[in-house]
């Protein structure tokens, strides 16, 4: 009975889902056009899976191997099966590879069930509290019913009420393995995550690319040229098409909640629900199905769920007019994140939350003219004045009247074009600037500025959503930087030094390219302790703490120069809990200190806790952001300040002054004076 | 803001808007206090809000114009002039045609004359009360608006006024919302020819930056440093004037020409 049973069983699942994934497809399909290699995609996916994915999942060492069995069992179960079962195919070894791979698969079933016992919060309940059982009804099922097929039973064992029995087992392993898999249940992650590593929008993440060395991580512009073009997200379907296949692809692992800053500091902001609310949107319907965490609410502990639906030509943010309305998603949701891309380095399904939420940005600021809190001032200074703070740009040397810093319009050429950032306006990071410009003239660097002839480089007006600003900012600053010629830039701004390094090449004119690696200036200071032109005096006693800002870590893998750098001084170096790729974010990036909006606690607070538990005497810093975060810490009462020192003003500290060793620097002197003059 | 019913069906409101210029840098955009008058003019309930421009069109003005229209307009009109003409005439036409039923502006331009007298010119010709430094439009209910004007110091007085009306702007009204680049972008100008009367003083003027006007200085005369503090801290007080009600305007004339001699602005 179950030879006739089990192949209907198992073409009638396949058909199903067949159907189900022309459903999905179509979904999908509502999304704009994008362009992707369709055939080197799919011959790249395995690779995909087993090496880049895999990486990200196997930093849970128990989650992995559960998976690998978990998956790779079902697999091969799934297609044996069909071969076995469906066809009748059971000769020799055939039967025997599928019990493998079943009790293979019930093996890490068990793990799954264990995990699903007492599930950490970040995982969604619902539909995935069931999984586990789904899982081990297929493996089971279906290793019983091989087993007469092997010969170990007798083919009408039990008679036909067993045989029901295990039919129906099958049958529900096949609904929610093969049928869920494109019909929207916890199995449709493998069904479109194998089919977003394929089309990935960002296939230079993958290692069977070449990406030069750091990770791609710049935004896509907006083509500004075409009218026709949205100018961003307003409405699920204005996502390209595989953006929306990666969407779907997410598991509701929750990493990404795990480590997401906003949501820590209980601002309306969850990456995971982010996802699930864009599925929503997508197909159309309410969030009230959703089992995972919430968005937090600063006024009621958590927002509830099912207040809040969308489809596809729906808008995702209500209109300002519609006061009060909801519609897929706040805008303080979006406006909370800070881009510090801990979501998306954690998401085993290559998710890219950071381009989506700056895409709904973009047609909030570009579209709606919605950017909270100070951000339209600011953007307003950006187009007025080139700075984010209104200052007059002709004023942008002002704090280095004393230090006589080389122009570019002067020299024309220089070995280091240094980029001084808008940090010339803030007190704080002149000091940095200054300590820096002590460094480079120790090390006897033949660098110039472009003083008043740099404009701000368009970090924060892009992550604002106004790419149109941004754009007219570096276009002007291209335009600039190709009159003079020079070998690298050095920045101590990473912000700047990401857009520079990884966003501009998209805005060189036609046949122009930018011909100059940019470096932070950890890692060319790196470069100068290295090549020996750096003189440290060795002995600096102290436990220091270094934080990695997103932009350098995360978004251009840099995590080894500043730690180089502290070992050179051979200071004590104590890691917080959270670095390196997984360094929380000081709350500075994106906007987020512009726009402001409210949580329970402030995330530069929840750091500086972080700071404060490895008992280091300082924080060591590379970026004008984190500093500013960081400084406007108020410590708990009772506790020592920590200071927070840029890494350019621990090098400029060590220098070795001696005689022999400054004869090449004769102003070091003055500009020590100077420093403390701005200091006091 | 208002409720509805407060508000007569299909007021028409047209905002004169110029184009503008950053006091640091000089670049040409929307003019602070002119968006403010769109902003008024985009929180009347049921109003039909029209932008109108008089002057030259080049890239740059363009550019600020489409600054209001990034407001949320799909047009704004244009009359175009060349530079230097005197505007008064085309506006005065213009507005003679369209008969809105509220003129909204800024107090004054920021470049070109910025004499603010613009308002007052056109009120004059066109026969209509103007009323300066508004706050809020409160309601317009039959033919009659209740305008709310500011006064120095947070100060607020209501007025009722016939319409049709000129009202002007300055930072006391709400300030502007954001413009934003897409309906900017998209925005279109309805340009027409008004007649054009050249402006012969203007160019015969020379035109140099504006220095800041000298301070009057507070001559305090303190023992300690406390006073020195208060005296510093205090705000200026009034006090000295004096009000006339009810007098001649030859009375209140020569008052005034009378205070202009004691502070020696005339001599
Ligand atoms: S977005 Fe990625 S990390 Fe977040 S829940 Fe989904 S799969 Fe997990
Ligand atoms: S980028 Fe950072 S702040 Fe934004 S959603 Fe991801 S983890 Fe949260």
């Amino acid at each position: 009975m179950l030879d006739i049973l089990l192949p209907i069983l198992l073409f009638a699942a396949l058909a199903v889902a067949a159907l189900g994934a022309w459903r999905r497809v179509r979904l999908w399909r509502r999304g704009r056009a994008s362009q992707v290699s369709v055939f080197r995609g799919l011959i790249a996916m395995p690779r995909r899976y087993l090496v880049d994915l895999h990486h990200v999942v196997a930093r849970d060492k128990v989650m992995a191997n559960t998976h690998v069995a978990t998956a790779g069992g079902f697999v091969a179960a799934l297609g044996l099966a069909i071969v076995v079962h469906g066809l009748g195919l059971a000769e020799g070894v055939l039967g025997w590879l599928l019990l493998a791979a079943s009790a293979t698969m019930f093996a890490g079933s068990l793990f799954v069930v264990r995990r699903r016992r007492n599930p950490p919060a970040r995982l969604s309940k619902g539909p995935w509290m069931r999984l586990p059982k789904s899982l081990m009804a297929f493996s089971l099922g279906i290793f019983v019913v091989t087993l007469p097929a092997v010969g170990v039973l007798p083919a009408d064992a039990g008679g036909w009420l067993v045989a029901l029995v295990l039919a129906a087992v099958v049958a529900w392993g096949l609904a929610e393995l093969v049928v869920g898999m494109t019909w929207g249940g916890p199995m449709k992650h493998a069904f479109a995550g194998a089919l977003h590593l394929a089309f990935h929008r960002r296939p230079e993440r993958f290692s069977d690319t070449q990406h030069g060395g750091s990770p791609p991580t710049g935004l896509k512009a907006l083509d500004l040229d075409d009218a026709e073009a949205p100018l961003g997200v307003g409405q699920p379907s204005d996502f390209t098409w595989n953006q929306l296949l990666g969407f779907d692809a997410c598991v509701q692992c929750g990493r990404c909640e795990a480590v997401c800053p906003a949501f820590a500091a209980g601002q309306p902001l969850n990456p995971k629900k982010l996802i699930q609310d864009m599925v929503v949107g997508m197909a159309g319907g309410s969030d009230a199905q959703y089992a995972g965490s919430p968005y937090p609410s600063p006024e009621r502990g958590d927002q509830p769920v099912g207040e809040h639906q969308g489809s596809p030509h729906g808008p995702i943010v209500a209109p300002a007019s519609t006061k009060d309305g909801k519609a897929l998603v706040d805008a303080e949701t979006l406006w909370s994140c800070t881009t510090c891309r801990a979501c998306v380095e954690e998401c085993p399904m290559m998710i890219e939350h950071v381009d989506a939420i700056v895409d709904m940005r973009r047609h909030l600021t570009l579209e709606e003219g919605a950017t909270p809190g100070k951000g339209a001032e600011v953007i307003d200074n950006l187009i007025a004045t080139d700075n984010p703070g209104g200052f007059d740009p002709g004023g942008r040397l002002n704090w280095a009247a004393d230090l006589e810093l080389p122009l570019m319009a002067d020299v024309e050429r220089a070995e280091v074009l240094l980029w001084l950032g808008d940090g010339v306006f803030d007190m704080r990071n002149q000091r940095t600037l200054r300590a820096l410009v002590k460094v480079l003239r120790a090390a006897d660097v033949d660098f110039a500025v472009l003083g008043n002839e740099e404009r701000d480089s368009g970090d924060v007006a892009r992550r604002l959503g106004d790419e149109a600003t941004f754009q007219s900012l570096a276009r002007r600053n291209i335009a600039t930087l190709s009159q003079y010629r020079f070998d690298c830039v050095v920045t101590c701004d990473p912000h700047s030094f990401h857009v520079l390094k990884n966003e501009y090449g998209a805005f060189y004119p036609e046949g122009q390219e930018a011909g100059y690696p940019v470096w932070h200036h950890s890692t060319f200071i790196n470069q100068l302790i290295e090549a020996g032109r750096l003189r440290l005096a060795p002995g600096q006693a102290a436990r220091v703490t270094y934080h990695d800002p997103c932009y350098l870590g995360r978004y251009n893998g840099e995590y080894e120069a500043p730690r180089a750098v502290l070992q050179a001084l051979g200071v004590e170096l104590v890691e917080m809990q959270r670095s390196g790729y997984r360094s929380r974010c000081c709350g500075g990036g994106g906007g987020a200190p512009v726009t402001d909006i409210p949580g329970k606690q402030r995330i530069p607070d929840m750091r500086m806790g972080d700071v404060r538990e490895t008992q280091a005497e300082q924080v060591v810093v590379g970026c004008p952001q984190c500093t500013a975060m960081f400084e406007g810490v108020v410590p708990p009462a009772g506790d020592e300040e920590v200071a927070v020192k840029d890494i350019a003003e621990m090098v400029a500290a060590a220098l070795d002054t001696t005689p022999a060793a400054t004869s090449s620097a004769p102003r070091d002197t003055s500009t020590a004076q100077a420093t403390e003059e701005v200091m006091s | 803001m208002q409720p509805e019913s407060a508000m007569t069906p299909g007021l028409e409101v047209t905002v004169l808007v110029s184009v503008g210029r950053h006091p640091l840098t000089g670049r040409a955009r929307r003019a602070d206090q002119d968006a403010r008058g769109v902003e008024l003019a985009r929180s009347l309930a049921n109003a039909q809000v029209r932008l109108l421009h008089a002057g030259m069109r080049d890239e740059s003005s363009e550019a600020a114009l489409r600054g209001y229209l990034g407001m949320g307009f799909t047009e704004l009109s244009l009359l175009e002039q060349p530079e230097g003409a005197d505007v008064l005439p085309a506006l005065a036409e213009a507005l003679d045609a369209m008969s809105p039923h509220l003129v909204i502006a800024g107090e004054r331009a920021e470049r070109g004359e910025g004499s603010g007298l613009l308002p007052y010119l056109l009120a004059e010709r066109l026969g209509w009360p103007l009323v300066s430094g508004l706050a809020a439009v409160e309601s317009v209910e039959e033919g009659m608006a209740t305008l709310l004007q500011a006064l120095p110091r947070g100060q607020r007085r209501r007025l009722k006024v016939r319409l049709p009306v000129i009202v002007t702007v300055d930072d006391a009204a709400p300030a502007p919302r954001q413009s934003a680049y897409g309906p900017a972008r998209r925005g279109a100008f309805e340009t027409a020819a008004g007649p054009v009367s050249d402006d012969e003083q203007w160019a015969a003027w020379q035109v140099q930056p504006a220095r800041q006007r000298p301070k009057r200085l507070k001559i305090v005369k303190a023992a300690s440093a406390r006073d020195r503090f208060k005296a510093a801290a205090a705000k200026a007080e009034g006090g000295s004037g004096q009000v006339l009600t009810d007098v001649t305007p030859t009375q209140g004339a020569e008052a005034i020409l009378t205070l202009l001699r004691e502070e020696d602005v005339l001599r």
